[in-house]
């Protein structure tokens, strides 16, 4: 039986490129070394609904969803997107950087805004590395050196089921050879999760009090403890104090912080102020912090957006040239300011993850979606385009959460068109009809 | 293919000894040649400059500045020179551009190429990323790429040099190149980025490295002989322990003196001394820190095994970029700025500080001076190359305000005039009276950083070369750049033409047209290296990927897809 080995898992930001999966008569029948999520994924296409062709709705959202062909589709999405004022590309995250490349230049020429899920994820944590810098690692660094491994405001055990064996707290590494045994872990976070249960310490704060935690342990980290009172965040201050000492007191500590820091009352201050108590402690000791992206390539979307337009979400190409003001220029920004008149999105599921006005403002403009799989976008979108899946019927390049680049490798044999390709023809399409002609 | 014959220019092609002679200049296929047909298209220079494409062979364009970007939206919006910096919308031609310091990649190639620069060299990439820098490669247009691969505080190198196993260590550096499809050997402080990995430093060349039984000494030495085993075109590149460090100068010296034992393998310096501004400094502190730059000449004059660059500064917002952990955190110490931070495994440290530097202030004003002095105190202009280290000294497009400073005494004097009087004594430049001609300025800025690189298509107008050709509205025999520095100025950052391999890529200081770049890379694994020596290494390696790599071995070499136009430079085996 055909054994593909080192094969990448691409559901979450870690990234997993250890894979071995069995392909048989252009099947996947077995997927070896994967958690349960990137099984899941990986034989995805045997296992939930495909959208198995192109579909548009001709007589408005009340309508049902009609098959057509990729022409068809490609060229109702152009038609859509010429003839928006106000036009928004959102997404992009569980796809290849090629395709990203060229849904950044499909946003450039039809003036769009642009942005991808980070919007309602860890957008916040680019504003923090924009307010205060983002001192990191790689994923094989912190597995080789760190003796302290903080999770805030994530769960990993269910998010990112392999990132504790394969990079942190059960990882052996160079200087940590023993595994668990020489590394501490501490978990911030409101409950007491199944991550949290594992924990050396746990740090059970009050919700929304992240940034009010941080202070306190700068303060403790810089020789102000006397100044803090006796309950901090609703943790006692002798277990922060704790938290502290173990910090001053191990060499390599890796702070993996996720929604519970990002998406919290504080938002981008509560990153930027981590990033400040790395600064502190890295005075005497070392100390990184990395996200825990979720989409596997939302990390990708930032890179490849920063390099060919200069920022890494929020974008906004209606004069031409990006303006990036997120709050203003974020996706749910101007969904809610019923600013837009257009929407495209792909790879990635807006129906599933947005609030509720933003969702029924959706309803209301026509929609696009590009994606492998039907879903709550689907719901809504006028136009539907299928598209290979990524990592399995089409290769590319992914990053992972600490943006590292991986090539994913193509598994099987697919009729589906790549987004890349799709975006393609979605090009050419809107030059043809804003008559620019094909470049 | 076309032909095209440019006549009238006054041409400066110092490796081809024509020093401002109205040569005609052929081009048939990409290439200069000896002469073309009748029917060939005449490019009237009317009299004015023509030059080689610019080569600059240390510069942070791909891989790291995508991490200053995202850092520092406010430099895409900043825009101090019209034209070369700031927002400008797409056009039907161009994509759109943004960034001064941190330019997207569409304009890091309009840019370049308007100054009429042809070929860039990444000055540092980890193997590891080197996939990263290779994207960001394929997406600058119009310019000729290569890079240079960090192995200064590499795990594999630090072993196989403490094992004296100089047949792995050879092994594997031709196998980093391979895996990275980098060109040459880069060495950021030595030992300090495996130091830096524990929060730690190295304090000079003979310091102990935590995890190693080597020093920074062993390393340059050990990289600098395999480099010359292997037979590298480019010699290795260094950015010696100690940047920024008030009372540097002794490290630097040693480093300078340690190489003088290894001999060159070909025609060429043994080591390249990269952003020598910020390793010449005297002192024990920032109160006392002064200029170094008369010893450090003075030991270049009288010793040819070493070339440099000057690192110069540009005064305004400069991004720093370094694999130089340790200096960046204390940068951000120091100015409470923004900083990020990289390890990378078993590879290299990194960092990324913004910074600003002013001329009302007198540290930044004695760095200032300190690059100049270094370029007008050398006399052999073969051993100097101009950069700003960009964009650590300050953004590249500001070559032309560096370049002009070097070819006027007059508005040197006139920018020292509104210096703080606690410079005075700590620079000697307002005592040097050279100005640059445009020979030498020729060298500084193509021939010697092609020779230096070992890019024999580079940096001259021979024939075999490639048509790369930069011609600005400057007419050398009429003007008198000394007092019309301004004019010149302009004219450098704006070229009436720049011709990339033999198409017209710039008129009259705009784009018209972009072609896709070629990426040098130099393969010594393949001839270089015996079979039983690549089944050692290999073994080895898989070994080290198992336990301490996050990434499996078949994953980690650089794709054949990430390099469409490779030209894959074969040294000769010895």
């Amino acid at each position: 039986m055909p054994v593909i080995k080192d094969v990448v898992c691409t559901f979450c930001g870690c990234l997993c490129d250890d894979l071995e999966v069995t392909v048989e008569d252009n099947k996947i029948t077995k997927v070896g070394k994967a958690c349960k999520l990137g099984r899941a994924k990986t034989m995805g296409m045997f296992l939930h609904e495909r959208i198995e062709k192109p579909m548009i709705r001709k007589n408005g959202k009340d309508s049902e969803l009609e098959e057509c062909s990729y022409d068809e589709a490609i060229t109702k999405a152009a038609e859509i997107l010429v003839a928006a004022k106000r036009p928004i590309s959102y997404g992009w995250c569980s796809t290849s950087c090629e395709a990203i490349e060229k849904a950044v230049v499909l946003a450039e020429e039809t003036g769009s805004l642009f942005d991808s899920t980070a919007n309602v994820c860890h957008g916040p944590s680019a504003l923090a590395t924009q307010e205060k810098g983002a001192p990191s690692c790689s994923l094989g660094t912190a597995k080789n050196y760190a003796d302290l491994i903080i999770f805030w405001g994530c769960n990993p055990v269910h998010a990112h089921p392999r990132h504790q064996t394969r990079y942190s707290t059960m990882a052996k590494g160079a200087f940590t050879p023993n595994g668990k045994k020489d590394k501490k872990m501490i978990v911030v976070d409101p409950r007491n999760t199944d991550t949290a249960k594992k924990a050396d310490l746990l740090l059970q704060l009050n919700p929304g009090t992240d940034y009010v935690l941080v202070e306190a342990l700068r303060a403790i980290v810089n020789g102000h403890a006397d100044v803090l009172p006796d309950e901090i965040a609703g943790i006692p201050k002798a277990t922060v104090m704790e938290a502290a000492e173990m910090c001053k007191a191990a060499k390599f500590t890796v702070i993996y912080f996720g929604m519970g820091v990002t998406q919290t009352r504080g938002r981008y201050k509560s990153g930027d102020n981590v990033s400040s108590l790395v600064s502190d402690l890295s005075q005497t000791n070392k100390v990184v912090m990395i996200p825990m992206r979720g989409h596997y390539n939302v990390t990708g979307f930032g890179q490849v957006a920063a390099w060919e337009a200069g920022f890494p979400m929020a974008l906004d190409f209606s004069r031409g040239v990006a303006y990036y003001n997120p709050g203003e220029t974020g996706t749910n920004d101007v969904l809610m300011r019923r600013e837009v008149d257009a929407f495209i999105t792909g790879a990635a599921d807006p129906g599933a993850h947005f609030p509720q006005e933003s969702i029924k403002y959706l309803y209301k403009i026509p929609a696009i979606q590009v994606d492998g799989y039907a879903n709550p976008t689907t719901e809504f979108s006028d136009v539907v385009i299928p598209a290979a899946i990524a990592g399995v019927e089409c290769e590319g390049t992914a990053y992972r959460m600490d943006s590292q680049p991986i090539r994913m490798k193509k598994l099987i044999e697919t009729t589906f068109k790549s987004d890349e390709e799709i975006l393609t023809e979605i090009i050419a399409k809107v030059r043809e009809l804003k008559g620019e002609g094909g470049a | 293919m076309a032909e095209m014959i440019i006549k009238n220019g006054v041409v400066y092609d110092p490796k081809n000894s024509v020093d401002g002679e109205k040569n005609e200049i052929c081009i048939k296929d990409g290439k200069i040649v000896d002469n073309v047909g009748a029917g060939a298209k005449v490019l009237d220079a009317e009299g004015c400059l023509v030059m080689p494409g610019g080569v600059d062979g240390h510069t942070h364009c791909a891989g790291k500045i995508n991490t200053a970007r995202i850092m520092s939206p406010h430099d895409m919006r900043y825009s101090p020179i019209p034209g070369l910096s700031g927002p400008e919308p797409r056009t039907k031609l161009l994509r759109p551009q943004v960034g001064y310091n941190t330019p997207n990649t569409h304009a890091i190639g309009y840019r370049y190429s308007k100054l009429g620069y042809t070929t860039i060299a990444e000055a540092a990439i980890t193997p590891m990323m080197a996939r990263h820098m290779h994207e960001e490669f394929e997406s600058i247009p119009i310019l000729d790429k290569l890079a240079l691969v960090l192995m200064g505080s590499n795990w594999q190198v630090m072993q196989y040099i403490q094992d004296g196993d100089s047949e792995m260590l050879k092994s594997y550096m031709a196998w980093a190149l391979l895996a990275s499809r980098g060109y040459g050997v880069k060495i950021v402080n030595p030992g300090g980025g495996s130091n830096w990995t524990w929060g730690k430093n190295v304090t000079g060349i003979d310091d102990k490295v935590i995890d190693f039984d080597v020093t920074p000494a062993d390393i340059l030495i050990g990289l600098a002989e395999a480099n010359e085993a292997l037979n590298l075109p480019h010699s290795i590149h260094v950015h010696c322990n100690n940047l920024g460090v008030p009372g540097n100068l002794p490290t630097t010296l040693d480093t300078m003196k340690l190489l003088e034992r290894v001999k060159a393998s070909q025609d060429r310096q043994v080591m390249h001394l990269t952003h020598m501004q910020f390793h010449s400094y005297t002192g024990t502190s920032w109160m006392d820190f002064a200029s170094g730059s008369d010893q450090i000449a003075d030991y270049i004059n009288k010793h040819d095994h070493l070339t440099f660059d000057m690192g110069q500064m540009i005064f305004g917002p400069a991004m720093t970029m370094t694999a130089d952990g340790p200096t960046e955190y204390r940068n951000a110490r120091m100015f409470d700025a923004k900083w990020s931070n990289y390890d990378q495994e078993l590879e290299d440290a990194g960092g990324i500080v913004p910074l600003a530097y002013t001329p009302q202030h007198f540290a930044h004003a004695t760095m200032w001076s300190i690059g100049l002095e270094l370029a007008l105190l050398v006399k052999d202009p073969w051993k100097v190359m101009f950069t700003t280290d960009n964009p650590n000294g300050g953004a590249f497009v500001n070559y032309p305000e560096g370049q002009v400073l070097l070819m006027s005494d007059k508005k040197r004097q006139e920018v020292i005039a509104g210096f703080p009087d606690m410079t005075m004594d700590r620079i000697s430049l307002p005592n040097i009276d050279r100005e640059l001609d445009w020979g030498e300025m020729t060298v500084m800025t193509r021939s010697m950083p092609a020779k230096m690189l070992g890019l024999e298509e580079k940096g001259h107008l021979g024939a075999g070369a490639d048509a790369d050709v930069a011609i600005y509205d400057v007419k050398p025999d009429k003007v008198d750049v000394s007092v019309e520095h301004e004019a010149v100025k302009k004219a450098l950052g704006f070229a009436k033409y720049t011709i990339k391999g033999g198409e017209i890529v710039v008129r009259d200081g705009d784009i018209t047209a972009l072609p896709k770049g070629k990426v040098y890379w130099v393969n010594a694994y393949e001839n270089g290296i015996v079979q039983t020596e690549k089944d050692r290494l290999i073994t080895d390696l898989e070994e080290r990927f198992k336990k301490y790599y996050s990434m499996q071995f078949s994953n980690y070499m650089v794709e054949d897809a990430y390099v469409p136009r490779p030209v894959e430079v074969r040294p000769e085996v010895a």
